[in-house]
């Protein structure tokens, strides 16, 4: 048993491991630190694949922007936990009937599958000897530009999607009005009286 | 020798687990979104497994545009997760037919 098997084991371990307490965890808090050791280790399998870029795209993306904002929710909101897991008992044998048949569907699938004659022929980007980074920069930058512009795209839906969603404007904070300011006229607003002495106004 | 098959057991592993916790969890939606997450690494996982093996750089770039999906749905989700909490007070799912649509 090489180095990289003995380290697939461990990833592959604790990657499933991850998922698995994500969803059984009975603490939210507890369930996203679950997930970022679920993503993490995974990274770890990308990278044994041999596929660094999306391992530490993984990394970057998952663990630190996904994560942390599933982070920020489960703190920011006052939510009652216990009452939604109290009732987790009581879905969990058609939870477990359901993974049952999925897991037989899936190893029927694996079971008849082969790959098909002359699979080598038709690859769309072979990998050369280049660099995997240097590699999917040439395919994402040249061949499938259009398709990564309309991922930014999506993203900017998503951002401004988000922004709008959650943006309120509170009645009762004071807020500046700079236009109010800038017509301020000084000769209305002021108003010079010549007291005499003694009398007051 | 780690085969093909060893990554596509795991990918489908942690697949059944997010399915898993769709079903356990059907009251708080934020394990859902995580689980829906869990599902979306598993594809991802299937995908980079068959680019490496296959020695085709296809899937690493499918897997990129999986990634800023998922991201994308991420954020949407929690920004309608806390924007459903600020009216209503609770995240509970059951609760989100008052539409009755």
């Amino acid at each position: 048993m090489s180095v990289a098997d003995i380290a697939f084991y461990a990833f592959a371990l604790t990657t499933v491991a991850g998922g698995l307490f994500t969803v059984l965890s009975r603490n939210p808090v507890h369930s996203v630190l679950w997930l970022i050791l679920a993503f993490l280790s995974s990274a770890g399998l990308f990278v044994l694949l041999g596929a660094e870029f999306i391992a530490m795209l993984l990394i970057i993306v998952y663990v630190g922007a996904v994560a942390v904002l599933f982070l920020f929710v489960v703190m920011m909101l006052d939510i009652d936990f216990a009452a939604l897991k109290a009732e987790m008992a009581r879905y969990m044998p058609l939870a477990l009937l359901i993974g049952l048949v999925i897991i037989i569907q899936l190893a029927m699938a694996y079971g008849a599958w082969d790959y098909s004659t002359g699979f080598e022929t038709r690859l769309a980007a072979p990998a050369g000897d280049v660099h995997n980074t240097a590699a999917l920069g040439l395919l994402v930058y040249d061949k499938y530009l259009m398709l990564f512009q309309l991922a930014g795209l999506i993203l900017l839906v998503a951002m401004i999607g988000a922004i709008v969603l959650t943006l309120r404007h509170r009645k009762d904070v004071k807020r500046q009005d700079v236009l109010a300011q800038l017509y301020r006229d000084p000769a209305k607003a002021m108003e010079l009286k010549d007291i005499k002495p003694g009398q007051g106004l | 020798m780690i085969g093909i098959e060893h990554y596509l057991t795991v990918a489908a592993a942690l697949f059944v687990i997010g399915i898993f916790g769709l079903f356990l969890n059907r009251k708080n939606i934020i394990i859902l979104l995580m689980s829906i997450e869990l599902i979306l690494l598993a594809c991802n996982i299937n995908f980079v497994a068959f680019s490496s093996y296959l020695n085709d750089l296809v899937g690493q770039v499918f897997t990129l545009f999986v990634l800023t999906v998922a991201a994308a749905e991420a954020a949407i989700g929690l920004a309608i997760l806390v924007c459903f909490f600020r009216n209503r007070g609770t995240i509970d799912v059951e609760d989100v037919n008052v539409m009755k649509g």
